[in-house]
């Protein structure tokens, strides 16, 4: 079975060739389908997806409509959505129904983007895994007996099963890279401020960044297009004009300089995703790029400074469940003080409570110097890095997450553990900077991930390069084991039926 | 230093988070383990390193003193657990 890019979907909405009414059957029929297993959903929506397919299809009739128009779409399910279940993957949100579209959701169904469900996260976007989730870990489609990362990982699994085309996701310290690359898909965010927080549920507000899961970086270029730009509503918006990013596909990078930190490629990086990585470099060599040696020396200093900055932020923002205007209330309590505790106590799950409790402790009276201070004092060293090596190459590589998907079940012991997966994501969130995981081989019939790191607002030139080699390779192109199993044949997949795409077993080499 | 279970009931107080006696010791454990992870930090030098509170160098936007907003009270108390005449209800703070 196949999965569709949007930019070929669209065109065969332009063609007639299918309509998005059954675009949005077929992908409601593959989430019956697969979605029991995977569980990468925590809402479907077949009346609102049917209903806004209708109205893509009359103005695809008449002519009208952009390259979104009728594409179908999921959400993770931190973007509030009005009349829509929004849970943040947490019991205290499982009754939320927010009364306002987020700006990311607004924008895109301006666009005529039509959302088929929310899917599954860690629990307030806090985990690497999805275990953390209130509605249960979803599974890799690749094993299904191993994570797809996280916290984006219902959205990871979606896409790369193909029940969905794309869908949104949050990085605040890599939670649409790392389940990009453990589930073989494309996933970007985009610079700070570039996309406007307004509606998504906050974690830590100088970290947290919308942006997308996709099959190309030609597909993700086309939503950032529609998401991005200044919002009066999320007061750190970037006032910046939003340039065409499809336009800027396909340049030459001929000359241009990748910066390699040799901190990326140090012992913990597995060996077949070192070799992974490597491949991949070096098609860029090939096309005429030149690769650097960097140094990132306070690299080391960014997942503590990460777990100082993101708890202490998270536990400002959390406090405002208190059980008393929305979320959930404990019915057992007494006094208002026993209210609060309880209704907290009981609708956070295990780590949720952990990160709020670690940043009251580091914010705390006597502690907030030793900690909250010295970590944006280390967060400036991790951003001076940065900025010294932009001044010298045009883009930063090296792989996104130290191994592939792990076991469910095997880090969720172990906090630190778990925290350390994100040793190459984490510091890109500290500097604001836009990063992106594009699959660029397997380890052991595992998907790995590249990272590309861009200057702030880079993201036109970053896409770039992404696209530039999945020209190149066929990596993206790869689908797990039995995608989109059971989903309907017959006239519905006539216009959209595979050509040959590659499936399963991956032994290919970059063509 | 070690977090004890007195720090972590300060802690959890100051958090509004109630912490049940099954699940106390493993969040005292956990918790050490994180603080201990972070503490690394402290042999950074950061001597006269300026403190970075945001990723962009931008200012605090203004805006012109108007409404902007309807009055949606309805729509908000909606998810309310608990509302009478437009108040939200809390249980007796006044004896």
């Amino acid at each position: 079975m196949s999965r569709r890019t949007i930019t070929e979907l669209a065109r065969a909405l332009r063609a007639r060739e299918v309509s998005s009414r059954e675009l949005a059957a077929v992908a409601l029929a593959r989430i019956e389908a697969a979605d029991g297993e995977l569980n990468s959903f925590i809402s479907v929506e077949p009346a609102m997806a049917l209903a806004a397919a209708d109205r893509a299809d009359q103005q695809l009739a008449r002519g009208e409509g952009g390259p979104l128009t009728g594409i179908p779409f999921a959400h993770k399910d931190i973007f509030c959505t009005a009349g829509v279940k929004t849970t943040c993957g947490s019991k205290m949100l499982a009754g939320f129904i927010p009364p306002y579209d987020a700006t990311v959701v607004s924008r895109l169904a301006e666009a005529g983007i039509v959302m088929v469900g929310k899917t599954n996260m860690d629990e307030f976007a806090m985990g690497s895994s999805n275990e953390t989730s209130f509605f249960g870990p979803v599974r890799n489609p690749w094993d299904p007996h191993r994570s797809p990362g996280g916290s984006s990982g219902g959205s990871a699994a979606a896409v790369a099963a193909g029940l969905v085309p794309a869908a949104t996701g949050t990085d605040t310290g890599g939670s649409i890279r790392q389940p990009a690359a453990l589930t073989g898909i494309t996933g970007l965010k985009p610079t700070y401020g570039r996309v406007s927080r307004y509606g998504m549920v906050a974690f830590a507000s100088s970290l947290d960044q919308a942006g997308v899961l996709t099959l190309s970086a030609e597909d993700a270029a086309l939503l950032l297009g529609a998401m991005a730009g200044f919002d009066p509503r999320d007061s750190t918006s970037a006032d910046l004009p939003v340039p065409d990013y499809a336009a800027q596909l396909g340049s030459a990078v001929a000359g241009k300089r990748i910066g390699l930190p040799k901190e990326f490629f140090d012992a913990g990086l597995e060996p077949a995703s070192a070799t992974a990585v490597r491949e991949a470099l070096r098609i860029y060599e090939r096309l005429g790029a030149k690769l650097v040696e960097i140094s990132l020396p306070s690299l080391a200093l960014s997942v503590p400074t990460y777990y100082i900055v993101a708890p202490a932020e998270c536990s400002s923002n959390l406090s405002r469940f208190d059980g008393v205007r929305f979320g959930y209330r404990h019915e057992g309590a007494q006094t208002l003080e026993e209210l609060y505790k309880k209704s907290r106590g009981h609708g956070f799950g295990a780590e949720v409570k952990r990160r709020i409790l670690t940043g009251t402790y580091v914010l705390s009276a006597g502690y907030y110097d030793a900690y909250y201070l010295k970590a944006q004092k280390a967060r400036q060293l991790i951003a001076d890095d940065f900025r010294r090596c932009f001044a010298d190459v045009d883009i930063i590589a090296g792989p996104t997450a130290p191994t592939p998907a792990f076991r469910l079940g095997e880090k969720v012991d172990d906090p630190v553990q778990m925290y350390l997966n994100d040793i190459y994501t984490i510091a890109v969130n500290l500097a604001g900077l836009p990063g992106l995981s594009i699959p660029c081989g397997f380890s052991a019939g595992l998907p790995v991930g590249l990272q590309l790191i861009g200057p702030h607002f880079g993201e036109g030139p970053l896409l770039n390069f992404a696209h530039v080699y999945q020209r190149e390779t066929d990596w993206h192109t790869r689908l797990p084991p039995g995608a989109a199993v059971g989903a309907p044949s017959g006239a519905i997949n006539g216009g959209i039926a595979p050509e040959g795409a590659p499936t399963g077993a991956p032994t290919g080499k970059p063509r | 230093m070690k977090l004890t279970r007195q720090d972590v009931e300060q802690i959890a107080h100051l958090a509004r988070l109630e912490i049940g006696t099954d699940e106390i010791d493993g969040v005292v454990e956990k918790l050490d383990r994180i603080v201990s992870f972070v503490d690394q930090l402290q042999a950074a030098d950061t001597g006269s390193v300026a403190p970075m509170a945001h990723p962009l160098d931008m200012a605090q936007r203004l805006r012109p003193d108007a409404v902007t907003e309807q009055n949606r009270r309805d729509d908000y108390q909606r998810n309310a657990a608990g509302v009478a005449d437009g108040f939200y209800t809390v249980p007796r703070v006044i004896e």
